[in-house]
C-alpha cells in the first residue's frame, strides 16, 4: 500500500504513541528481564550468570524463606480482600441497586474514600489504630472493653489484618461501582419477570443478578488479583519497609524494593536479585491473571 | 603613560577572557535538606578564601539519597563533591570505584583524626580511606530535667536505681519511657541506648577477637534486662511508631527517651521550652563502667572521575580543618569529628564527655556488610522478644547462626 492519503494519516497518528509505548513501557520491561540475568555489585553490572539470581531468590537462604513468607502474605491478602472488598462491594452494590432508603447519599459515601490518595488513607488509619490515642482503642476503652484494645499494628496476629481492613475501607467503593453499573444494565423486563416468580432476595441474587453481572465480576476479580500481588504503598507507609513487626506484614512489593534498592538497616543493594524477583512476580501475575480471565470470560452470558 | 594603560587594559581583557576557563565550578550533594542554610554559609566561607572556586549545593531526600547518588554516579552525572554514608552504605558506592581515595598527602588536615572515625569511611577490602568523616552519634538515655526535678530524681548509678526511678515516675502518673517498637530500626537503637553497659566492653572485645558470639550470656543477659525495663514503656508500645514516641517525650508526657544524640535538636524544635539532660544507662553495679553506643554518621567524599579534582580536594581539606569543625559544631549542634573542636552548647559538651566511655554501635559498625545484616536480625529478634514470641537465648542463637552465613569468625 502506498503511503498516501489515508495510509499516511494513520501512520502519522499511530507512530508517535507506538514509539512512546516502546520507549517507556516495552524497553523498561525488557531491560528488567535482562538485568535479572546478570551479577550486580550495587549498580555496577557484572557477569552474565544465567538463572543464578532466580535460583538464589527461590532456593538459597535467607532469601528463600523471605520470598515464601512475603508470597504467603500476598495470597492471604488476596483472599481476605476478595471477601472484604469484592464480597462486601457486591452486597453494597445490591443494596444501592434496590434503592434502599438513603441510596443516593450512600452511593457517594461508599465511593468517596476511593478518591483519597493512598498516602492519606494510610496515615489516617495509622492514627485510627494508634495504641494510645487511636479512635479505635479510645472507643473500646470508652465502652468498657479496655481488654480488647490492642497495639494493632505491633503484633503478628493483628498487623496484616489491620492493613487489609484499611485497604478494604479505601477501595470497597470501586467494586461497588463496577457491580452497580453491571446491575443497572440488567434489562427491566427480566427483573420484572423474576418479581412475578419469587419474593426471595436470595433466589434473585443467586439465579439472576450474580450470573448477569459476570462481566463485572471478571473485571474486579482480575484487578484485585493484580493489585493484591503488587501491593506496596499502604504496607510501606503503615508497616515500614521491613514489614514490621518482624516480617509479619512483609509482601512481595516491599521485599522487592528492599532487595533491589536496599534499606537503611541493611546497606545492601542487589539489582540482579531484585530484577529476578520482579520478573517472577510479573510472570506469575501475567500467567494467573490470563488464565483466570479466560475462565471467567467463559461463564459470562451475552445479553 | 598611555602605553602602560593600554598594557593594563590588555592584561585585564585577557584575564576577563580567561576567567571563565579558570573558574572552577563544583557541585556538592547532600541529604541534609534541613541544614541547607548552614551549609551555604560554610560554602561562602570557603569561596571567600579560595577565589575562583564556586560550589553549587544540591540537597536530596535522606531516605532515597543512596539510590539517587549511586544511580547518578553509575550514569556519569554524579557530583564533584558529595556526602556519603559510613560503613556498608559507603562501601556500596566506594566498591564500584566512584570515590577518590584520600590520604594525608592529599588532605593534610586529616592528620590527628580518631582512628575509629577514619575506620567508618575506610573500605575493608583495600584499607583505603574514601571520605572525611563529619559527625559522631551517641546512643544513650535523654531525660526531661523538669520532670526529674519535680519528682526528686537524679541520674541513676545502678540498674536497680533506674528501675526504681521508673517505678516512681509511673506512680506519679508520668510515663517513664516514651519508646515504642513498631518502627523496625527503633528496636536496634534501644538495645545500645539501654543495655550497652550491661553487655560491657569485655563482650565487645571478645566479639571482635572472635572468642564470643551473640549466644554469649553477656549479650543474652543484656537482652533480658532490656525486656525487664520495657515494662516501663507506654501501654501498647509494640504498636507505637517512632514519630509518636518522639511526640510523647517532647510534649512532656514521658520523662525519658532511649535514643541518639541526633534527637536532641529534634526535641528542641518540637518543644523549645524543654530542658534536656543525658546519661549513659547504668550497669548492674555502681562501679560498672557506664557505656554509650557510638558510631559515625557519614563523610564528605570527592568523585574519582571529577574534572576539578584539585579544587575538590581543597574543599575536603577545608571540611577537615578545625575552623570548619568548630562552625559545624556551633551551628548544627553535632559532635564534629575534627580534632580540637570545643563545644559552646553545654549539652553537647556533656555528650562529648560521655563519648569518652563508649562501645561501638556494633551492628552498624561491623555487621551491615552482608545479607542478612546484623541490624535487621537484631531488630526482628527484639520485636519478637517484646511481643513475647522469643527468649533472649533463642534470639542470640538466631542472630549468630544467620550471621554465620557471611560473617567468617562465626563459621567455626
Amino acid at each position: 500500500m502506498a503511503l498516501t492519503g489515508r495510509g499516511l494519516w494513520i501512520t502519522a497518528l499511530i507512530a508517535p504513541p507506538l514509539a512512546f509505548v516502546a520507549l517507556f513501557i516495552v524497553y523498561p520491561i525488557v531491560a528488567a528481564f535482562a538485568y535479572a540475568f546478570y551479577d550486580w555489585q550495587g549498580l555496577l553490572r557484572g557477569e552474565f550468570v544465567w538463572f543464578e539470581n532466580f535460583h538464589t531468590v527461590l532456593f538459597v537462604e535467607p532469601y528463600a524463606s523471605r520470598t515464601l513468607n512475603a508470597f504467603s502474605h500476598n495470597i492471604f491478602v488476596f483472599f481476605a480482600l476478595m471477601v472484604l472488598q469484592n464480597g462486601l462491594g457486591f452486597l453494597l452494590a445490591y443494596a444501592l441497586w434496590r434503592e434502599l432508603p438513603g441510596a443516593r447519599f450512600h452511593r457517594v459515601a461508599v465511593f468517596l474514600p476511593v478518591v483519597l490518595s493512598t498516602i492519606i488513607v494510610a496515615y489516617l488509619w495509622k492514627l485510627f489504630l494508634h495504641p494510645l490515642f487511636g479512635v479505635i482503642n479510645q472507643s473500646l476503652r470508652g465502652v468498657g472493653l479496655a481488654d480488647v484494645a490492642q497495639p494493632w499494628l505491633g503484633q503478628e496476629s493483628t498487623a496484616l489484618w489491620a492493613l487489609v481492613i484499611a485497604q478494604a475501607w479505601h477501595m470497597v467503593g470501586f467494586p461497588t461501582l463496577v457491580f452497580l453499573a453491571g446491575m443497572q444494565r440488567i434489562p427491566t423486563d427480566i427483573v420484572d419477570a423474576v418479581r412475578m416468580e419469587t419474593q426471595s432476595e436470595w433466589v434473585k441474587i443467586t439465579k439472576i443478578v450474580w450470573p448477569l453481572v459476570a462481566p463485572s465480576a471478571t473485571v474486579v476479580f482480575v484487578l484485585l488479583f493484580v493489585g493484591a500481588f503488587n501491593w506496596f504503598e499502604l504496607p510501606y507507609i503503615m508497616a515500614g519497609l521491613d514489614g514490621s513487626p518482624y516480617g509479619s506484614t512483609d509482601v512481595l512489593g516491599l521485599y522487592f524494593y528492599r532487595t533491589a534498592f536496599g534499606n537503611v538497616s541493611a546497606a545492601h543493594q542487589d539489582f540482579g536479585l531484585g530484577s529476578a524477583l520482579a520478573v517472577l512476580m510479573f510472570l506469575f501475575i501475567a500467567a494467573i491473571a490470563g488464565f483466570v480471565t479466560a475462565k471467567l470470560r467463559a461463564r459470562e452470558i451475552q445479553l | 603613560m598611555t602605553r602602560t594603560l593600554l598594557r593594563i587594559g590588555a592584561a585585564l581583557g585577557a584575564v576577563l577572557v580567561a576567567a571563565p576557563t579558570l573558574a572552577q565550578d563544583l557541585t556538592f550533594w547532600s541529604w541534609r535538606q534541613e541544614d541547607r542554610a548552614q551549609y551555604e554559609g560554610f560554602i561562602e566561607t570557603f569561596e571567600a578564601a579560595n577565589p575562583g572556586i564556586t560550589i553549587q549545593l544540591e540537597t536530596f531526600e535522606a531516605a532515597n539519597y543512596n539510590t539517587i547518588l549511586s544511580t547518578a554516579l553509575a550514569g556519569g552525572t554524579g557530583p564533584d563533591l558529595m556526602m556519603v554514608r559510613a560503613y556498608g552504605g559507603m562501601e556500596a558506592i566506594a566498591s564500584a570505584g566512584y570515590l577518590e581515595p584520600l590520604t594525608v598527602e592529599k588532605v593534610p588536615n586529616l592528620e590527628g583524626f580518631a582512628e575509629s572515625a577514619l575506620q567508618a569511611e575506610t573500605m575493608r577490602s583495600d584499607g583505603q580511606l574514601y571520605a572525611v568523616p563529619f559527625a559522631s552519634q551517641t546512643q544513650f538515655v535523654i531525660y526531661n530535667k523538669a520532670l526529674f526535678d519535680a519528682n526528686g530524681l537524679e541520674e541513676p548509678q545502678t540498674w536497680d536505681e533506674l528501675l526504681a526511678l521508673s517505678q516512681k515516675l509511673e506512680d506519679a502518673g508520668v510515663m517513664p519511657f516514651a519508646n515504642g517498637t513498631a518502627t523496625a530500626w527503633q528496636n536496634e537503637t534501644i538495645v545500645f541506648d539501654l543495655v550497652s553497659s550491661i553487655m560491657g566492653r569485655s563482650f565487645y572485645d571478645d566479639l571482635m577477637a572472635g572468642t564470643a558470639d551473640f549466644t554469649d550470656p553477656r549479650f543474652t543477659g543484656a537482652l533480658a534486662k532490656l525486656k525487664e525495663i520495657s515494662a516501663y514503656f507506654p501501654d501498647g508500645f509494640i504498636g507505637l511508631d517512632y514519630p509518636s514516641a518522639q511526640q510523647l517525650f517532647a510534649s512532656g508526657m514521658a520523662a525519658m527517651f532511649a535514643g541518639g544524640s541526633y534527637e536532641l535538636a529534634t526535641f528542641k524544635t518540637l518543644n523549645p521550652d524543654i530542658e534536656l539532660g543525658v546519661f549513659a544507662a547504668p550497669g548492674i553495679a555502681a562501679d560498672d563502667e557506664k557505656l554509650v553506643g557510638i558510631y559515625y554518621d557519614g563523610g564528605y567524599a570527592a568523585n574519582a572521575a571529577g574534572e576539578n579534582k584539585e579544587a575538590a580536594l581543597k574543599f575536603l581539606n577545608y571540611v577537615a580543618s578545625q575552623p570548619f569543625g568548630q562552625a559545624f559544631a556551633n551551628t548544627l549542634n553535632n559532635i564534629s569529628t575534627v580534632p580540637g573542636v570545643t563545644f559552646d552548647n553545654p549539652l553537647l559538651g556533656e555528650v562529648a564527655e560521655l563519648n569518652q566511655n563508649s562501645i561501638p554501635y556494633m551492628m552498624l559498625v561491623h555487621f551491615r556488610f552482608g545479607e542478612p545484616s546484623g541490624s535487621v536480625l537484631l531488630q526482628e529478634e527484639v520485636q519478637k522478644l517484646m511481643a513475647d514470641q522469643t527468649t533472649p537465648e533463642a534470639a542470640g542463637e538466631r542472630i549468630t547462626s544467620e550471621l554465620a552465613t557471611w560473617y567468617e569468625p562465626f563459621q567455626q
